[in-house]
């Protein structure tokens, strides 16, 4: 399947490493675009055209706050990342649970066997 | 979501392009997770969950030595995977690629990267799974054979997603 254009959707605008970590930065809160710019060691205007591919697919909002534009996390917009990760999640979590009784059983044999000793 | 079932679900995250990484909690001291992760009687009872029926198990717990796993889904298709140990640590680390032996024809083959690694504390056991794909687009179609599980659980996931973003 050919890729479709950086800002088509949101699994294009995060599949660049720099977005991923700008996401990374604000999964912890609002931030200002300098703060940004000192945390990924990178110029302003970069930092801003990576934020703008953001704001374009719902990534990020933006407000003003006096004399700073502070970027926030829309989390709901990244449903549809996690809705394409979740039912392979769901796979490993039922094998898990079969692994924890299997598990069960080791310990109790385990313990059996040191109490024979 | 509780402190304690928090441990007990299964977390997969993508840390890069070509990556899947899987951690998960055991209530068991990391030698016996390795030992139901690489004793074919046991990994035959808890690999194919209740996917379907676990078929054939082979390991050769060596480096250099192959691995295959078969198993029978309820609706009768046979799926296979194989490969071989490149690092083998016991009760601590296992390397070993993955060849998926279904992919369609039309799909050039690969051979994936998988690093197991049991860490114990306090007599639990943290896993990882890290899945190394050669390509984005082989990851991308090794995630969405998980799709086959449906979707019934994402919606409450996502809230806690969502809830730990906020």
């Amino acid at each position: 399947m050919a890729r479709a254009a950086t800002t088509s959707d949101v699994f294009n605008a995060l599949a660049e490493p720099k977005r991923r970590q700008l996401v990374d930065l604000l999964a912890s809160g609002e931030r200002s675009v300098t703060d940004l710019v000192r945390l990924l060691e990178l110029t302003q205007p970069a930092v801003s055209k990576h934020l703008r591919v953001l704001r374009d697919v719902g990534i990020v909002h933006v407000r003003d706050d006096g004399r700073q534009r502070l970027y926030r996390l829309d989390p709901l917009s990244l449903r549809p990342i996690h809705d394409w990760v979740a039912p392979y999640q769901h796979l490993w979590n039922r094998r898990f649970e079969a692994l924890d009784n299997v598990l069960d059983e080791l310990q109790r044999q385990e313990e059996r066997d040191d109490g024979s000793e | 979501m509780t402190a304690a079932s928090e441990g007990k679900t299964a977390t997969v995250t993508l840390p890069s392009d070509r990556q899947i990484l899987i951690t998960r909690e055991f209530d068991a001291p990391a030698h016996l997770v390795f030992k139901a992760f690489t004793t074919p009687e046991l990994v035959g009872r808890w690999w194919s969950a209740d996917m379907g029926e676990t078929t054939l198990v082979a390991i050769d717990l060596r480096v250099g030595g192959a691995w295959r796993y078969v198993m029978v889904t309820h609706d009768g298709v046979e799926v296979a995977f194989h490969g071989e140990y490149l690092e083998v640590v016991p009760n601590e680390r296992l390397v070993s690629t993955e060849v998926y032996e279904n992919l369609p024809p039309d799909v050039p083959q690969e051979t994936a990267v998988n690093t197991a690694t049991f860490t114990e504390e306090n007599g639990r056991t943290i896993l990882t799974i890290l899945v190394t794909h050669s390509t984005r687009e082989h990851r991308d179609g090794h995630l969405k054979s998980g799709m086959e599980g449906g979707l019934q659980k994402a919606l409450h996931l996502l809230e806690s997603v969502a809830r730990g973003l906020a």
